[in-house]
């Protein structure tokens, strides 16, 4: 599966280790800004611009409360990197659906050929 | 990870430049070793049922070469790889480099080959191959994943582990 390469989307948007260690922290639940300037050791202009680039693309959501600004992972705009990997799965899933059968037969003629000796 | 999902492939991402392909058969090792290095017994798993195997050529030996080429059911595309075998311990181990033979232009084999060391290992009747593919660069890695891809991604496997669950 051949994907457009665009600047705004997930794939380049978990491409940044500091990003992926955001989504890491959000995996565990909902957090603030402060929790995750906190949590990667960054200056918290930095970790605002990385919580830009992932919710431009979905990755994150957002909502307030309070004073706070609280962050979430949102799983499903991760799905197509997830398919990326699934669809090479796949390929390799159906080729050894074949060997299997291949395997059984050879099975079955060593059997065989043990019952003639 | 354990055998229970035996009849999955199971891709990981190890580092930026590998891929490790592991699934676990039904049969000892040296009928899966034999399923894996006889031509005609290649010829009927290799391509799955996307297409027909028209060659598939074997040397075993180090230093012997192999190809492979696969007509496709859509389309009738031919796919070919080739290498040449490094290191052969029979029913245990095949290191081998493999070369796409549709390479783009300008791209040299020693940049989009791979070595690959396939291991095959038996416990109660049971064996799991596992099939590590190293790639000169993160690039090459991506782009046997997915062709069209450019470079951008890392290693987001084990947070991909995490959001699968929430997928559900």
């Amino acid at each position: 599966m051949a994907r457009a390469a665009t600047t705004a989307d997930a794939f380049n948007a978990v491409a940044e280790l500091r990003r992926r260690q955001i989504l890491d922290a959000l995996a565990g639940g909902e957090r603030a800004v402060n929790d995750l300037v906190r949590l990667l050791g960054l200056a918290q202009p930095q970790v605002s611009k990385h919580l830009r680039v992932l919710r431009e693309v979905g990755v994150v959501d957002v909502r307030n409360e309070g004073r706070q600004r609280l962050y979430r992972l949102n799983g499903h705009a991760l799905k197509p990197i997830h398919d990326w990997v699934k669809n090479y799965e796949r390929s390799w899933t159906e080729r050894f659906v074949e060997l299997d059968a291949v395997l059984e037969e050879l099975k079955q003629k060593e059997a065989g050929d043990d019952g003639n000796d | 990870m354990t055998a229970m999902t035996s009849g999955t492939a199971t891709v990981t991402l190890p580092t930026d430049d590998q891929i490790l392909i592991t699934r676990e058969f039904d049969a000892p090792k040296h009928l899966v070793y034999k399923a894996f290095t006889t031509p005609e017994l290649v010829k009927r798993w290799w391509s799955a049922k996307r297409g027909e195997v028209t060659i598939a050529e074997i040397d075993l030996q180090v230093g012997g070469t192999w190809r492979y080429v696969a007509v496709t059911t859509e389309g009738g595309f031919e796919v070919g790889f080739h290498g040449e075998y490094r290191e052969i311990v029979p029913n245990e181990r095949i290191v081998s480099t493999e070369i796409y033979e549709g390479l783009p232009e300008g791209v040299s084999d020693e940049e989009g080959g791979t070595v690959n060391t396939a291991t095959f290992t038996e416990v109660d009747g049971r064996t799991t191959l596992t099939i590590l593919v190293q790639a000169p660069s993160k690039e090459t890695r991506d782009a046997i994943i997915d062709s069209g891809m450019e470079a951008g991604m890392q290693d987001a496997m084990d947070l991909l582990e995490e959001v699968a669950i929430s997928l559900r």
